[in-house]
């Protein structure tokens, strides 16, 4: 029998600081790109994020994840990492700049680089990570080759 | 093709068990939710659907229609209700967030004959919320599980 395909997506929250400045460029140029997001003493937001999951709902628990894997997974790999820190200062970005495409990006690749510590989710994939810095901003990462666009 | 959302809402109890699983088992996946006695939700449904827009009315359905038939169809038969004694489907079905998304999916497709009926989207609290696209998804993009072998973290 054909498995229903779910899409499940959960919402968490950190706060975090940033500066954007990119070293290879002279000042003028940095400030001219990022304007107010140049200032030297950083600044910050309250990021949320929305991790999507699909796969087939199991028939055994009618979950398509465990939310409990899923969050502890957050947790330690997502919030405890980025929660009250200043970007800049983690090893993460020492070789780009933290703006939020980047940090979408690195969640992403935290997501899938850890996803064999989701026993449950054996049979989904990560989905996408959506990003919001604002409430006006907010960055969709889907990998490198993403499923077609629904 | 345009795309229109509608939402609503309903408030519902339901508790997690599994047959399948032991008493034991089913306290450590479920947790709390495994409580017998049920706990609730506002569930925020959004249904969407597609279509083109008829250039008579401009519209691409009759939101009223719409409307009057989610009403009849799911909200009529869920809201204030306890999932797992009194929704006859959750007598086999484990009323998680998932199977209700695809359950509404099953309750409104043959009803919506208007209209193409898109996605289900179901919030159950304002941090969780399942999408589902209907059968065909499934066959359009099969699902493969997120690879391991480009798990590393990049070097930027």
């Amino acid at each position: 029998m054909r498995k229903d395909l779910v899409h499940l997506t959960r919402r968490y929250w950190f706060s975090a600081s940033h500066r954007l400045h990119n070293p290879v460029l002279p000042d003028g140029e940095n400030q001219q790109i990022y304007g107010k997001c140049n200032n030297p003493g950083g600044h910050g937001h309250n990021y949320f994020v929305e991790v999507t999951v699909a796969g087939p709902v199991d028939s055994r628990t009618g979950m398509v994840v465990n939310l409990a894997e899923l969050d502890a997974f957050a947790q330690t790999q997502i919030l405890d990492r980025f929660d009250e820190t200043s970007l800049n200062e983690l090893p993460n970005f020492e070789s780009s700049v933290p703006t939020t495409e980047n940090l979408c990006v690195e969640i992403y690749r935290i997501f899938q680089a850890g996803w064999s510590q989701l026993p449950s989710a054996r049979q989904a994939r990560l989905e996408r990570v959506r990003l919001e810095e604002t409430s006006s901003n907010f960055f969709e990462y889907r990998g490198e080759s993403p499923a077609p666009h629904l | 093709m345009i795309y229109l959302t509608r939402r609503a809402e309903f408030s519902a109890s339901h508790y997690y068990h599994s047959p399948a699983l032991s008493p034991e088992e089913n306290r450590r996946l479920y947790g709390k939710c495994n409580n017998p006695h049920g706990h609730g939700h506002n569930y925020v449904l959004e249904v969407t659907v597609r279509g083109e827009i008829d250039p008579r009315s401009g519209m691409v359905v009759d939101l009223k229609q719409l409307k009057e038939v989610m009403a009849r169809e799911v909200l009529n038969v869920l809201d204030h209700r306890f999932l797992n004694e009194e929704v006859p489907v959750f007598s086999h079905v484990i009323p998680t967030t998932e199977n209700l998304a695809v359950e509404i999916w099953r309750m409104l497709v043959s009803k919506l004959l208007f209209c193409r009926l898109h996605r289900i989207r179901l919030y159950e609290t304002p941090d969780l919320f399942v999408d589902y696209y209907g059968p065909e998804e499934a066959e359009r993009t099969p699902v493969l599980p997120t690879e391991q072998k480009t798990a590393q973290p990049a070097k930027r």
